[in-house]
């Protein structure tokens, strides 16, 4: 006989099994809820604005558009898989076509050639999206300092988060997305800012 | 500027006594086989840069040589040479007998222009489009001679050595921390 019991950790619900010649237990000190937006609850009802439901929904469900030229995209590889997860945070889904991608993770050394292509990519994908430059090369050039590589993908396309490292480890790359999550929480604030419509202005994207 | 020796000979190069091919060689085409001689144990001729086209087309088409594969094909730059700054080098490479062959060719910066050796190999095709990417050497004879891997509005060569290796639009390198 096995016993089911539905256990929410963070935002996902697990069926726990309990069987009781197998030992697998989830007792309740690991289980974590997931915080609740700021509202007004009562008995039988929770009340809160919009935008903070579509931002939750948002945050926990980023389609990353991997864009990886190099070693820190086989890092990204890592991240992906069992050992660290990334699923974990709802960014399991990679959407390798940018219209459906909310997230442009680029991993590595963007060559100028490249440049006009990783732009176009940019352009495709729909709002609200966000870039992380995940490593030196995307970040700043890196090691290659020479005249055929981009300077940073900040030159061609404007950057929300930046992750050092030559290569990051996985750890870095999640705390990367956790950043990421953090300004998918308004989405609907920040593509009317007018910092982010100067920053697009600047790097001439209409 | 500073005090730099490039000079091209170095001291793996060594004499060939006595070489069926080169003697054939120096009969057939006199002075505009300039040198030879032996480097890191492969055969190297330096020719005439206005004749190399009928070199090429004898060491490939004479039965007896057959160099019938151009393995490699690129371009060099010894700013100091003054009148034989830029060169061509093409490696042969004879498969039946297994033998290779490097040739060298020096000319002037002021007129960098060459025969394209594209009739004889169409391999050459890619191999002198990125040489004149990057040096700026121009294949007389070649089918399409445009850039093939830097950016096409690049406005310079950047292999020539007048030019910095370095990115030039970054701003955030501060030469103290370099120690210059």
């Amino acid at each position: 006989m096995c016993k089911y019991a539905n256990v929410q950790i963070g935002w996902r619900v697990v069926r726990a099994a309990q069987i009781s010649n197998f030992k697998f237990q989830i007792t309740m000190s690991e289980v974590k809820m997931g915080k609740a937006p700021e509202g007004s609850e009562g008995p039988g009802y929770f009340l809160t604005s919009l935008d903070k439901i579509v931002g939750m929904a948002r945050e926990n469900s980023l389609w990353p558009l991997p864009f990886a030229t190099s070693c820190c995209g086989i890092e990204f590889m890592a991240t992906m898989a069992s050992h660290y997860d990334l699923a974990r945070f709802g960014s399991e889904r990679l959407s390798f076509s940018p219209r459906q991608a909310d997230v442009l993770m680029v991993m590595g050394t963007i060559a100028k050639k490249m440049g006009p292509v990783l732009k176009h990519v940019y352009e495709q994908m729909a709002e609200p999206r966000w870039v992380m430059a995940v490593g030196a090369c995307a970040s700043s050039g890196g090691i290659f300092d020479t005249y055929s590589v981009l300077q940073g993908i900040d030159k061609v396309i404007p950057v929300d988060v930046y992750v050092p490292g030559c290569p990051p480890r996985p750890e870095q790359i999640i705390d990367g997305i956790l950043r990421i999550q953090h300004l998918a929480t308004e989405p609907l604030k920040r593509r009317s800012s007018e910092e982010y419509r100067k920053e697009l202005a600047e790097h001439g994207i209409v | 500027m500073e005090e730099v020796t490039d000079n091209i000979t170095t001291e793996q190069e060594k004499e060939i006594p006595h070489d069926p091919l080169i003697e054939k060689l120096q009969s057939q085409f006199g002075e505009d086989i300039n040198n030879a001689y032996e480097s890191y144990g492969m055969k190297t001729i330096v020719v005439s840069h206005d004749r190399v086209f009928e070199i090429m087309k004898f060491l490939k088409e004479e039965p007896e040589l057959n160099y019938h594969f151009l393995t490699d094909e690129c371009g060099i730059h010894y700013p100091l040479n003054k009148g034989q700054e830029l060169g061509v080098i093409y490696h042969l490479h004879n498969m039946m007998s297994n033998n290779r062959l490097r040739v060298e060719t020096f000319f002037s910066s002021e007129n960098p222009v060459i025969d394209s050796m594209t009739p004889l190999w169409p391999a050459a095709n890619w191999m002198e489009r990125e040489t004149y990417d990057f040096y700026g050497i121009i294949f007389e004879g070649h089918p399409d001679l445009k850039r093939i891997l830097n950016v096409d509005d690049m406005d310079y060569f950047p292999m020539l050595k007048q030019y910095p290796l370095e990115d030039a639009t970054r701003e955030d390198k501060n030469d103290v921390m370099f120690g210059r």
